[in-house]
């Protein structure tokens, strides 16, 4: 078998296939990088998987998990104003956490050199929207580079740290899920590891580093002088590509994984346009953008999500009165969505219909029933969900916040009504409940959230009196990226350490009404909710019970172990159906006839469920029923 | 080679990451051009998972346009009538676990399960070849992917990818008893 650990720290130059987030990590080796840190979110954690596939000893730069993505980025920043080449990566939205830290950074005389590496979500395949963090490259004055591939992020990630040494200023890698995710081979260069200088070299006399009163303004005057010695490199750099077909009528400027579907779709086309595809997408290379379009008469700007990149190419042509036709988003829908093979098919049959044939429908007919995420068999939050609609009104209101609790705004249970952020939910609960006397404001709340952004949240609820209920479902981990650990968890990324039990932050903040209890005994969660609501102070009901998908990953370790299942008693099951439409595990599996089995592939045993059976009917794992197997 | 394009599904937790790498490697031993790539992320609770190989010249993106699949593998019979009918070129294959996981509309009564006779009706209609395959008798759910791979190749529905390509992959993938066990499924289901 091979080992990434092992791969990822050979000295050779060597090619291997590799995904997106595992090509990074093999380039941050190569580049020296010392410091990395991180918070969990689609698509980046599998870097983190890379990172550890290599042994705590042997890795030549230190790694953590940070509370949240600010706080990671602070740690960065302060281990790079120390002399140390860092490394921040997080999902789109955890810039928007980072930001108040990140925006700032630009100013600063970084000697070390800093790389943000983004992973942007265009189709929002796991995010609450696709936000263009391109835009954050400009209102930060910071440069940013976007590759399309597994092998392009390898060298774009050196390219960034390059930058980032030589001009002690942050540089961003903005990544997009697929291509964190495509997988192909990479050739990748030799690592002569040379011993760190550990030495702290943080001297204040680099800075400024205060952005306060007059020095404010003169470090953006400094951080704006730097940006455009940058552009010099943008205009120069190998990573920039231009494919020539000897068109002169037509041109395509794109960058990115869009690139790559242009590519795809152009195959075949006849008169392809000549295409210059961007290394760096701030700061844009001026020079080589106007020599394209002084050669051609028509280009398309073929550009993912936002009009940044079109809107500037615009300028340019004004400016210089060049009589090019620049054609860029026309309809809505241009700014929507992932730049996928088909997409960019629709968007250049639109602009060009003589060079490609509109495809006949977006997307086919889909002729299977719709199969939304769930939670999994066993899931002490489904308890959690079951147990509480039942304690409260149908017009009481519940708050969702971000993890896999969120999962419980889709049918069957509705619990949570409106969702924003992490850690948005206890505030948008005390808002709710203003001059509101007749519903009942529930808000949900992960515990890895609980310590990445709720906590000014529940001080505020505390500190103003909002007599709301918060209901922390805690389950022991950061499941839905992967099960990372969290500062209650008793481990960090490196090692074991002390845990910050929640029932103790929240006594220690001075909340005077807090029930404990396992989801799984749903009928006393039931009851500590009801007598909790009716409380008119806020109150928390710490709903707990550790991550089944974790636990049943580590019990399948143990060679001996063998999957258990429930089973159902048909002569006693009188087709209510509480199990399969209201607790609503996806291991119940109906029939025809309306009769309830189990899916023995699914069942875990766990026996959430047995109490759910009014007639029960279903008996626990390794119990036979009255009537025999389902 | 002109590329072909696979398209993997399933449900979060069927393994279609091992199977969906096991043929990517046995594509780069083959000596063959291929990229692929995964969704991840909430497909993982519980939703369906793709993954997408392209092999061949001249192939960018990673991601397969729709209706261009020669190839759908599923693991789950929903997901096979939804990548037959969504993804796959007329005249493609399809190749699918017989098992059933049912979403939440069949369960919640709102929809009827997706019948063997469903995906047979669609497939004769667009002269899609299609194999099914179930085994009462597998040592782990887990094991079901093999079991698939191994009719792949038993009717070499991968262009250019050998015997020894699948086993290398396999040797890149896994060890010790996990080898073992698959190794020994595939040679079985490969002779059966």
């Amino acid at each position: 078998m091979k080992k990434m650990g092992d791969m990822l720290l050979r000295r050779d130059a060597f090619s291997e296939i590799v995904m997106g987030n595992t090509a990074i990590v093999r380039a941050m080796v190569e580049a020296g990088t010392r410091v990395v840190s991180s918070y969990p979110g689609s698509p980046t954690p599998e870097i983190a998987l890379a990172i550890q596939s290599i042994p705590k000893n042997d890795r030549p730069f230190y790694f953590e998990f940070s509370t949240n993505e600010k706080v990671a980025t602070e740690l960065a920043y302060g281990a790079a104003v120390n002399g140390h080449l860092s490394t921040v990566f997080f999902k789109s939205v955890g810039l928007n956490v980072a930001a108040d830290t990140f925006v700032q950074l630009s100013l600063m005389n970084i000697i070390g050199g800093m790389v943000v590496v983004l992973g942007d979500d265009p189709g929002a395949n796991s995010s609450q929207n696709e936000q263009d963090n391109r835009h954050y490259a400009h209102m930060s004055y910071t440069p940013m580079l976007e590759p399309a591939d597994p092998a392009e992020v390898y060298h774009f990630y050196r390219e960034a740290a390059r930058l980032s040494q030589t001009q002690g200023m942050p540089v961003i890698l903005r990544l997009t899920t697929h291509v964190c995710h495509a997988k192909e081979r990479v050739t990748f260069g030799a690592w002569n590891p040379v011993e760190p200088d550990d030495t702290p070299q943080f001297d204040p006399s680099n800075g400024p580093y205060i952005p306060l009163t007059t020095q404010a303004i003169e470090m953006k005057r400094t951080s704006m002088a730097r940006l455009e010695q940058v552009r010099q490199r943008a205009e120069e750099t190998a990573l920039n590509r231009v494919v020539d077909n000897g068109n002169t009528a037509r041109g395509v400027i794109t960058m990115g994984l869009p690139f790559l579907s242009l590519m795809d779709e152009l195959d075949g086309a006849a008169a392809k346009p000549d295409i210059l595809k961007l290394a760096y997408v701030h700061p844009l290379p001026r020079k080589t953008i106007v020599r394209f379009l002084s050669s051609h008469r028509e280009v398309k700007v073929l550009e993912e999500l936002d009009d940044l990149v079109e809107n500037q190419i615009k300028a340019m042509a004004f400016d210089l009165q060049l009589p090019v036709k620049i054609i860029g988003k026309t309809r809505s829908e241009d700014w929507i969505g992932e730049y996928t093979p088909d997409k960019v098919r629709h968007v250049l049959s639109a602009t060009w219909p003589d060079m490609v044939q509109a495809a006949a429908t977006l997307e086919a007919e889909d002729p299977a029933p719709h199969r939304p995420p769930q939670m999994c068999p066993g899931c002490g939050h489904r308890s959690a969900f079951h147990a509480i609609k039942q304690a409260l009104a149908p017009t009481d209101i519940t708050v969702a916040d971000i993890g896999c609790h969120t999962l419980g705004f889709l049918p069957p249970y509705e619990m949570g009504q409106l969702l924003m952020c992490m850690g948005a939910s206890t505030a948008m609960a005390s808002g709710l409940r203003l001059f509101n006397t007749s519903r009942k404001v529930v808000a949900f709340m992960g515990d890895s959230t609980f310590f990445h952004a709720a906590l000014p949240g529940i001080i505020n609820a505390i500190f103003n009196r909002h007599p709301i209920t918060l209901i922390l479902m805690e389950n022991g981990t950061t499941a839905m990226t992967g099960h990372q650990d969290h500062a209650a968890s008793g481990r960090n990324f490196n090692e074991v350490t002390d845990k910050i039990p929640v029932r103790q932050v929240l006594e220690g903040l001075g909340v005077q009404h807090i029930a404990e209890v396992d989801t799984y005994q749903q009928a006393k969660l039931a009851e500590l909710l009801t007598e909790m609501i009716a409380i008119d102070e806020f109150s928390v009901v710490i709903a707990r019970h550790p991550c089944m998908l974790k636990f049943t990953r580590e019990q399948r370790k143990n060679p001996t172990y063998q999957q258990k299942h429930v089973t159902i008693d048909q002569r006693v099951c009188e087709r209510i159906h509480t199990c399969i439409e209201t607790f609503g595990c996806p291991t119940f599996t109906r029939d025809t006839e309306g009769n309830v089995t189990i899916n023995t592939d699914l069942c875990i045993g766990d026996g959430s469920c047995i109490q759910t059976c009014p007639t029960k009917a279903i008996a626990p794992a390794g119990k036979k029923g009255k009537g025999g197997d389902a | 080679m002109k590329a072909f394009n696979i398209h993997l599904t399933g449900v979060g937790g069927q393994g279609i990451g091992l199977i969906s790498e096991v043929i990517l490697r046995a594509a780069d031993h083959g000596g063959h051009p291929v990229k692929s790539v995964d969704t991840h992320g909430l497909a993982q609770r519980g939703g369906i998972v793709v993954s997408q190989i392209r092999i061949g010249e001249n192939v960018f993106s990673p991601l397969v346009p729709a209706g261009q699949a020669d190839l759908v593998i599923s693991l789950e019979r929903h997901e096979a009538l939804r990548a037959a009918g969504t993804v796959l070129k007329d005249k493609g294959c399809l190749i699918y676990y017989n098992t059933v996981w049912q979403p939440l509309s069949v369960r919640l009564n709102e929809t009827a399960e997706v019948a063997e006779s469903d995906v047979q009706d669609l497939c004769r209609a667009r002269g899609i070849q299609v194999i099914s395959v179930f085994h009462e008798d597998l040592p782990d759910i887990r094991m079901q992917n093999m079991a698939v791979l191994a009719e792949i190749h038993r009717h070499r529905m991968i262009p250019g990818i050998d015997l020894k390509h699948y086993q290398s992959a396999m040797a890149d993938l896994m060890s010790g008893s996990m080898l073992k066990e698959n190794r020994e499924l595939f040679d079985k289901r490969l002779t059966a």
